[in-house]
Parts: C-alpha cells; sequence; structure tokens
C-alpha cells in the first residue's frame, strides 16, 4: 500500500487483497506466527508482487473458536473485500467458516485444517488445501504400526472435529485391535493422568496420539513422567514438531510421527525455504509454516495465469487445480475435492552437533496418498 | 481395583493443585472481601520465574524457593500498587480492576518471555513411575506434588491457628473495624496476606509447571475451578477449600476415567466417547449448583470455623 501511495504511476494498479486466518493470540500463537512468518517469506521471494500485482495482507486472529473464526471470516469478505482468504488451522473453525467462504465464492487456501467434511461432501469449487485431509497422517502411521507389528492400540485426542477424524484415520489402516481410546476435553484440558492411567491398564503395545500445538509438549511429557515410555511405545500425528521440539528436547526423541512435509526433504525449493526462513527468523520452520508458503506460490500461479485479472475465478480455480508449483514438499497434485495426493513420511528428533534437536526423515511410509472421502465429493 | 486407586491417586493429586490456588484465593476473599481474578496470573508468574530461575541456577528446587519468593515479592508490590484502591468498593469494581490486571500480566508475559512459552524440566530421576504397592506405579512427580502440598497445607494450618499473625488473620476475617480499631496496622496485615495468596498461587504454578508446561494465560482455566472450590467449600474457610478441592479434583478425574466406559454400555462407542469428556466437566458445576441450592455458604461457612 504505502508503494502505491508513493509512486502515481501505479496509482491505476489493482491490489491482490488476501485475508489471513490463524491464531495469534494465546499458546497457540506460536503456530499463527509460524504460518505469518512463512507467508511473509513466501511474499518476499516473490518480490512482495503476486501475479504482478502489489499485496495487501490482512491478519486477523481466531483466538481458537469457532465463533471468532466466522466473525472474522465475514469480516474479511463483507468489509474487506478480499481477493483470498488464506489460512485456518483448526477444523472446527473452518467449518464454522466454511458456509461465509462458499456462499461468497471467495478463493480460499486452507493451510492445516484437513476437516474430513471439507474432503467430502462439503467440498467446494472455491476452497483448495495445501495441508491434507485429517485421515490421512494418522493413517500413514497406522501402515507405520502394522510394520512395527504392532497388534494392539489405544488412542487419544482432543474432544473436537479434527481429533474424531485422526481416531478414525488410524483405524482405516491399523490392523490390530483397539483396546481403548480417549477423547479429551479441548482446549482447555491440559493433565491427562485419568487417561494415561488408563493406558497403562489397558496394556496396549503402543499408544497413538494426536495433540497439536501446546497440547502436544504437555502429552509427550506426561507420557515421559508417568514411566510409560520404556513399557508402551508412543506413536504420533501432529503432536511432535519443529515447534514443540526446542521445549520436548530428549522427550521427543525416539517418538515416531508421520507428516508430509519434513524440514530436509531434498527438493530445491524446501531447501531455499528452510534456509531462508532460518536466516530471517533464526528458528526452524514447522509444516504449519511449510503449507502456507506453498499457499503464496499457489496464489502466485493463479494470479499470473488469468493476468492479473482478479474477478476471473473461474479461469483462478482452472490454474488451481493444476497445482503448477514447486511446492516445498515435492510437487503433489489434487484429487477432485482439492486436497493434495500426496506422499507421507516417518520423521523423528535426533540432537544436532550444536547441541540443539531437530526432525528428520527417516523413510517413505505412503506414497501418492489420497484421503478416503474424495468419493463423497460431487465434484469431478 | 488397582487401577480404581490410581485413579483415586489423580484425583488427589489435581485435588492438591486445587488448594493451593483456592486457599489464597479464599484467605483475600475472607479477609480483604476482594475477588481477585488475577489470582491466576500470580500461578503463571510463579511458573514463569521457576523456569527462569531454574534455567539459570541450573537446579530444580533452587529454581523453585526462588521463584517463590519472587512470587511473594510481586504479590505484595502488586497489592501496594494496584490492588489498595480497590477495598471496600463494590465487587463488580473488583472484577474489573483485577481482570484488567489479568490482561496485563498476560501481556507483560508476553513481552518478557516471548508468546511460545517455556519449559521447566525435571530431573531426569524424576522422569519415571514408582511402585507404591506391588503391581502399582504411580509417576514419581506426581507423588512428589502430593507430599509437598499436603506440607504447605499443614504448615498453612500451624500459621492460621497456632500463631499471632494467624489469630490476627482470623480476626480479621470476622471483625475487620474491630481488628483495626484494636490498633492493628490492618494495611500491613492485608498486604502480607495478599503476599502469602501470591505465594501459594505461585507454589500451585510451579509445582504444575513440569506437568502442564508453563504458557501465557495458563492460571485462567484452572483459576475457575478454584473459585468453584471456594464456593462448595464456604468462602473464607481453608478448611472448607482443602475438603472441596480434594471433593472437585476426585469428581473431575473419576469422571473422565470411568464415564466414557458407563456411557459405551448404553450408548455407541462414538456418542460415548464425545459426550464424556463434556458430561464429566459438568458434574463439578452440577455440583456447584447443588451446594448453592441446599448449603448456599458452602460446606464449612467461615463464621463456624
Amino acid at each position: 500500500m504505502l508503494a502505491l501511495v508513493a509512486s502515481p504511476a501505479m496509482a491505476q494498479q489493482k491490489t491482490v487483497k488476501i485475508g489471513f486466518i490463524s491464531t495469534f493470540s494465546g499458546p497457540a500463537a506460536a503456530i499463527g506466527n509460524d504460518m505469518r512468518n512463512s507467508f511473509e517469506l513466501g511474499l518476499d521471494h516473490l518480490g512482495r508482487k503476486i501475479g504482478g500485482l502489489p499485496v495487501e495482507v490482512i491478519y486477523e486472529d481466531d483466538e481458537i473458536k469457532p465463533e471468532v473464526g466466522v466473525q472474522k471470516t465475514q469480516k474479511l469478505i463483507e468489509s474487506d473485500h478480499v481477493d483470498f482468504i488464506v489460512g485456518y488451522i483448526w477444523s472446527n473453525v473452518l467449518l464454522a467458516s466454511l458456509k461465509p467462504l462458499v456462499d461468497s465464492k471467495t478463493m480460499t487456501v486452507v493451510t492445516n485444517a484437513g476437516a474430513s467434511q471439507l474432503a467430502g461432501e462439503q467440498c467446494s469449487p472455491y476452497v483448495f488445501s495445501t495441508s491434507w485431509n485429517n485421515d490421512q497422517t494418522p493413517a500413514a502411521i497406522g501402515t507405520y504400526m502394522n510394520q512395527k507389528g504392532v497388534k494392539t492400540a489405544f488412542l487419544m485426542g482432543p474432544n473436537y472435529a479434527a481429533g474424531k477424524d485422526m481416531l478414525n484415520g488410524v483405524q482405516t489402516t491399523f490392523k490390530g485391535q483397539i483396546v481403548g481410546q480417549e477423547l479429551t476435553r479441548w482446549p482447555d484440558q491440559l493433565d491427562f493422568s485419568a487417561e494415561l492411567s488408563k493406558a497403562r491398564a489397558a496394556k496396549p503395545d503402543a499408544i497413538f496420539a494426536f495433540y497439536p500445538g501446546g497440547a502436544g509438549v504437555q502429552f509427550v511429557t506426561q507420557y515421559a513422567q508417568s514411566g510409560l515410555k520404556g513399557q508402551i511405545p508412543l506413536y504420533t500425528a501432529f503432536t511432535i514438531d519443529d515447534l514443540s521440539l526446542p521445549r520436548l528436547k530428549d522427550l521427543a526423541v525416539g517418538v515416531p510421527g508421520a507428516q508430509e512435509w519434513v524440514n530436509d526433504l531434498p527438493n530445491d525449493a524446501n531447501k531455499k525455504f528452510v534456509a531462508d526462513f532460518k536466516a530471517k527468523y533464526k528458528t526452524t520452520p514447522s509444516f504449519y509454516g511449510a503449507q502456507t508458503y506453498d499457499a503464496v506460490s499457489l496464489i502466485d500461479s493463479a494470479v499470473t495465469a488469468v493476468k492479473g485479472d482478479l474477478s476471473n475465478k473461474e479461469g483462478m480455480r482452472k490454474e488451481m487445480e493444476k497445482a503448477d508449483f514447486k511446492s516445498v514438499r515435492g510437487n503433489f497434485r489434487f484429487g477432485n475435492n482439492h486436497i493434495p495426493i500426496q506422499n507421507f513420511y516417518l520423521q523423528d528428533a535426533d540432537k544436532t552437533a550444536d547441541g540443539g534437536y531437530a526432525l528428520h526423515t527417516v523413510s517413505l511410509i505412503v506414497k501418492d496418498d489420497q484421503d478416503k472421502f474424495h468419493d463423497k465429493c460431487p465434484m469431478k | 481395583m488397582l487401577y480404581f486407586i490410581e485413579q483415586l491417586l489423580n484425583g488427589v493429586q489435581l485435588g492438591m493443585l486445587l488448594f493451593l490456588l483456592a486457599a489464597g484465593l479464599t484467605l483475600i476473599f475472607g479477609i480483604m472481601d476482594l475477588v481477585n481474578l488475577a489470582h491466576g496470573s500470580l500461578y503463571m508468574l510463579g511458573a514463569y520465574f521457576a523456569a527462569t530461575f531454574a534455567a539459570f541456577t541450573g537446579s530444580f528446587v533452587l529454581g523453585a524457593i526462588l521463584a517463590l519468593a519472587a512470587t511473594f515479592v510481586s504479590g505484595v508490590v502488586l497489592e501496594v500498587i494496584a490492588i489498595r484502591p480497590l477495598y471496600g468498593r463494590s465487587h463488580l469494581d473488583h472484577l474489573l480492576g483485577t481482570f484488567g490486571l489479568l490482561l496485563f500480566f498476560n501481556e507483560l508475559v508476553r513481552l518478557v518471555w516471548g508468546p511460545a512459552g517455556m519449559t521447566l524440566s525435571l530431573p531426569s530421576e524424576m522422569l519415571t513411575a514408582v511402585q507404591i504397592i506391588p503391581g502399582m506405579y504411580y509417576p514419581a512427580y506426581r507423588l512428589v506434588i502430593i507430599a509437598a502440598t499436603l506440607a504447605v497445607a499443614a504448615l498453612l494450618y500451624i500459621l492460621v491457628m497456632r500463631t499471632r499473625l494467624g489469630m490476627l488473620i482470623r480476626a480479621g476475617a470476622s471483625n475487620r473495624e474491630m481488628v483495626g480499631a484494636l490498633g492493628v496496622n490492618i494495611k500491613l496485615l492485608y498486604t502480607l496476606v495478599f503476599g502469602l495468596g501470591a505465594a501459594l498461587a505461585g507454589f500451585a504454578g510451579l509445582m504444575q509447571a513440569p506437568i502442564l508446561t508453563v504458557q501465557i494465560g495458563m492460571g485462567e482455566n484452572i483459576l475457575i475451578l478454584a473459585f468453584v472450590v471456594i464456593i462448595i467449600g464456604g468462602i473464607g474457610s481453608i478448611r472448607g477449600a482443602f475438603v472441596a478441592s480434594i471433593i472437585v479434583g476426585l469428581i473431575d478425574t473419576i469422571g473422565r476415567a470411568f464415564l466414557p466406559d458407563l456411557l459405551r454400555a448404553v450408548l455407541n462407542t462414538d456418542a460415548a466417547l464425545t459426550l464424556a469428556p463434556a458430561l464429566s466437566s459438568m458434574s463439578i458445576y452440577m455440583l456447584m449448583a447443588g451446594i448453592l441450592v441446599f448449603r448456599p455458604e458452602g460446606l464449612f461457612p467461615a463464621a463456624s470455623k
């Protein structure tokens, strides 16, 4: 905007207005900041221009509350008249906000939340995801648990849309027996003593846990304190990431997790993203950031294809469906429901030479995985 | 059976933490007639101080002691600067004033320590479960919490019932004007009581920090439970706070432990899984509602203590 004011020659030019919804207050602000930093870095890499047009980003805080998220979404659509909306960490916030997004046909790029409804019956021509559907990541770890010969498992997650999707996701691939499952109060329950006692009493071969954000730190810490670490192995999805690792340190080492992106994936786009992120922000980006960085490239490809004509939503949609950009996870394609068909990797943490900790890729668990809900999506 | 005992211990442990918070809250309410929403902020400060000092000194115990002193001092300073003007005003003013303080402390912590939160790591020998009766293991650190809180409860009992300061505190609770008229420095007494409440909250925060980690706003949810505890126990009564804390801790834990299985007997798994956490968190408030209807003064009304 400043550039606009500064040079009268550009006064005729349009700007690309992007509304960005994430969490910027409370403990989960760490996630929101990582996403914002990655988005800003993506814009830096494009010379602060999208499809050749200057960019204005309006950041809004959802406070992890569905009712706040929908209100901020409506504000961005109705009073800011944004061209794109990007973000959404939480499935329940996304589900609440989906109706105004779809009704207004706002071009939307969801960069984390993977509610199964979005992949299925509530899919929309103008809504894309640069993340995954909730069932994919736990399904990948379920596959890995089969490989490790796990026969019985105890499942735990928080009681909201994503928690239920994740627990169901493990069961789509895991062939053993589920000896117990628990959903805990979200987001206020941080003490899992009663549930861990239950897991101990159920004597499973393995525990699966999904605890995103700060709750992951609490869960893994309490799992270690309960003395279960040596007895019942833990398998995770979205519980240990680059944001929680500096706080978990040794407790995270040897706890496997599945992820579609790891900071050491050896493609050029990723090397540039991670190196520049580290240089600019002095910390490692997380998968939340990687997915958000991809959103910049995806939007840029669409605006470039329609030569800056932001009213040509049909043209932008067609271009975005090609996923014709260099993703930091390696290239992927979109399914009919606009959810990526992509690889999932096994990741683990270890100590680095400088005394810190880092996540690294162990192996590929599943190649070109597609979610199980795409059949329910009416789009072809 | 062993499993049931383990869940009872979980409940008692939660109750112990609630007691530390509720004791300070009920003292401050009982003696100064002040509703302190910023009590949770002192809980948070205790945790942040402990994490900082423990990292600085390299010792958990030393960090905890320093943090306790620092929270006491913070409480005293807070009382002198911000709380004093609130005495004698309406409860609505207290709520607004202390809610402002709560927001202030959240932002202050964000400025000083950053938004990401901190970790207070336990010594590695605490990362284990000990066998307390044959066949039953319990996390060592949670046992430490129970023991430490019982010790603090005993000290608090001696302080309030057996010392001159305690006598003044009890006198202040039953008749403020009279205590002032007898020449007691009521201002100083208030400051000390507030500092004591702050230290108790800080102790709760730092004991909880290794389990729940240290983050902004960590005191807010637990403060609501602490208010429930003092309403059930009777406002101003430490004994009431102790009993009610254990009751609330047990109800919360037992609900979480056994409700899902009970519900699964009558509902399908999905519905039971979703409903159980909601019902178990409601049970505490239902108890509070029952107490308010049948014993509005609480289980141990302050007058009869």
